[in-house]
């Protein structure tokens, strides 16, 4: 019957569009969380006493398939050490302009030691700045850890420090199911 | 009829008079009104652009521009000093000298039609009884409708001198739809003169005093947003610069200030329309009706320029509104609209006006006049209805054809040249059986559908 007032109830629509909410965020200068398990940045983590959980086996590169990632192992010594056992990452690099944040290296690692955080803002005006470097990715020292290079803290052999340091920092912060990110 | 005659001298005559306040001003006195038209015009471009996109913002749940200064209230300047610094591109092959002019050709009577506004009646600046208007004409209406036309030749020459058939077929577009739209923009000032009696514009505002015309002549009023749109080029006409089908139109091959000022050149189109708008049909200055009635003083002073604005805001929401509501039509629908509507619609109605007007100058009785205006609407009526029937007709005689073609096609799958193969053939040898066609699904009476193969 009222057909004939369609075309004009379009003008209506848009009026009362302007009193509603908008659902933009703004931004800059509102930062809404991600999602917990948001894929950002990455980072290396460590042990509880402060040694790399990186060995430097390269399979972090080896799975990424837009090759972004760089690794050079090193070698243990006893006058410096700075990871548990044989071999520690001496130079990663992740390039940010390849990265494409998909996750895989972090699947691949069997140290647990790259992992993602929700850091999203990595953009950067030059492409040198973009390439991260590893004293950038590792995580930063909590107030027990010591910087590496020291001895192994928390067991005399290889097997005890693995018992000993799954323990302290992570299991007693939050009892997470087995593979969950850190 | 010489009754009527002496009527229609007599009034001209009597708004002529009005004039002696115009063209007494001191120098200094015009040199302001001058100064503020451009500035205020030119403040008026730049909020309009901010308005523009907040406002269409808003129509579309999200937030306008809000980065540069409060409430990103200036993002029309930065966008004004970055357009002004880019490099100033003439492309080779260009007819220099036109193509230089357009832009100003375009911009300038934008300008000038303004000058013949008024926005308040006479009040005492600065120790001098002036009316606030820059210049009264006794053809002041024609004025506008001049530079407003002028205008046109900025956009036509700017396409011509690109030498780029995007920018050919922009100025094309534009020509072809301000003759079209501009007959209808005339026609419905006819109606507003004949009650008026003047060209002048304080005496047409004037002349609204006891009921704005936007009341009396709703159908010239109505015939005039449509035209005023389609003069400036806005949405839903903005086909003179269409960007799906015209890259830029007629600005395709201009950039820094040149661009500048045919977007300048648009919005103060804008301004100036609307300003038309208000001086022929909402009252001018003069304050709204049920305000006079509490407040005598509404009309006195400097008071009607803020009801001369207040109106105008009105009018330039409006733009923005019907750009955010309605979708760009098709050149088709436009020079249909144009010629097949508006200007039948509007001559009909300009009879009828004039008729009426007749009657009452010639000192017809009340009841004679109110039958024929009954007439007239009866006999209104009567179209719409008439009109609506046929209507309704061609689209039951097309939904019947449609049903028939269906139909058809469903029975014979090859119906209307489809390529179908043959249900079956000696090469498809006798192991395989032939399928037995298969029918698209019953399709709903009024959607032409798609038949799919065999």
């Amino acid at each position: 019957m009222l057909d004939w007032l369609n075309p004009v109830k379009g003008f209506g629509v848009t009026f009362h569009t302007m009193f509603t909410k908008v659902p933009t965020t703004n931004y800059p200068e509102v930062k809404r969380a991600t999602a917990p398990r948001f894929h950002g940045r990455h980072q290396l983590n460590r042990w509880a006493d402060g040694l790399e959980k990186c060995i430097g086996c390269e399979l972090c590169a080896w799975a990424c398939p837009a090759d972004a990632i760089y690794v050079e192992g090193g070698d243990n010594t006893e006058e410096e050490r700075y990871s548990p056992g044989e071999r520690y990452g001496r130079v990663y690099q992740i390039n940010y302009l390849r990265c494409i944040l998909c996750g895989l290296c972090v699947e691949a690692c069997p140290t647990r030691a790259l992992t993602m955080t929700n850091e999203y803002e990595i953009a950067a005006d030059e492409r040198e700045s973009l390439i991260w470097t590893k004293e950038q990715l590792l995580a930063p020292l909590l107030e027990d850890m010591e910087a590496p290079p020291h001895p192994m803290r928390l067991g005399e052999t290889e097997e005890e420090y693995y018992r000993n340091g799954a323990t302290p920092a992570e299991a007693a912060a939050a009892p997470r199911p087995e593979g969950e990110a850190q | 009829m010489t009754t009527t005659a002496q009527a229609g001298a007599a009034l001209p005559v009597a708004a002529e008079a009005q004039l002696d306040a115009f063209g007494t001003d001191p120098w200094w006195i015009t040199l302001i009104k001058a100064l503020v038209i451009f500035v205020f015009l030119m403040v008026c471009v730049l909020m309009m652009i901010m308005a523009d996109r907040k406002v269409m913002g808003r129509m579309q749940q999200r937030h306008g521009p809000n980065r540069f200064g409060p409430l990103g209230l200036l993002q029309s300047l930065a966008d004004g000093v970055k357009l002004s610094l880019k490099e100033d591109l003439i492309p080779r092959g260009v007819d220099r000298t036109v193509y230089i002019a357009a832009p100003v050709i375009a911009a300038v009577p934008a300008f000038i039609a303004f000058s013949v506004i008024p926005v308040g009646p006479e009040v005492n600046m600065f120790g001098v009884q002036t009316p606030l208007q820059l210049t009264d004409l006794p053809i002041a209406a024609l004025v506008v409708l001049a530079t407003a036309a002028v205008g046109v030749y900025g956009i036509v020459l700017g396409g011509w001198a690109s030498q780029s058939p995007y920018a050919l077929l922009g100025g094309l577009r534009a020509s072809a739809q301000v003759i079209s739209y501009e007959i209808a923009m005339g026609l419905s000032f006819v109606a507003v003169f004949m009650y008026s009696g003047t060209l002048t514009t304080s005496g047409i505002v004037e002349a609204q005093r006891p009921v704005w015309f936007a009341l009396i002549l709703l159908p010239s009023f109505l015939i005039y947003i449509v035209t005023m749109i389609g003069e400036t080029n806005r949405l839903p006409f903005d086909l003179a610069e269409g960007e799906g089908e015209l890259v830029g139109g007629f600005m395709t091959e201009y950039g820094s200030m040149k661009f500048t000022m045919f977007f300048l050149a648009e919005y103060v189109n804008m301004v100036t329309v609307a300003a038309v708008s208000v001086t022929f049909f909402l009252g001018g200055y003069l304050a709204p009706p049920p305000l006079t009635m509490f407040w005598a003083g509404a009309n006195d002073g400097w008071w009607p320029a803020l009801w001369w604005l207040l109106k105008f805001l009105l009018m330039m929401f409006l733009f923005i509104w019907v750009r955010g509501s309605v979708p760009r039509i098709r050149y088709d629908q436009l020079m249909q609209l144009g010629w097949k509507i508006l200007i039948p619609v509007q001559l009909v109605w300009i009879t009828a006006v004039a008729f009426v007007r007749i009657l009452v100058n010639e000192g017809a009785p009340a009841g004679v006049v109110a039958a024929v205006v009954g007439g007239f609407a009866a006999a209104t009526v009567v179209v719409l209805a008439a009109w609506a029937r046929a209507a309704r007709r061609k689209r039951r005689a097309e939904a019947a054809e449609r049903r028939e073609e269906l139909r058809l096609m469903r029975e014979d799958p090859a119906y209307g040249g489809f390529p179908v193969p043959p249900p079956s053939a000696p090469h498809y040898g006798s192991s395989v059986p032939a399928e037995g066609p298969r029918y698209a699904p019953r399709a709903p009476d009024d959607k032409r559908e798609e038949v799919t193969g065999a």
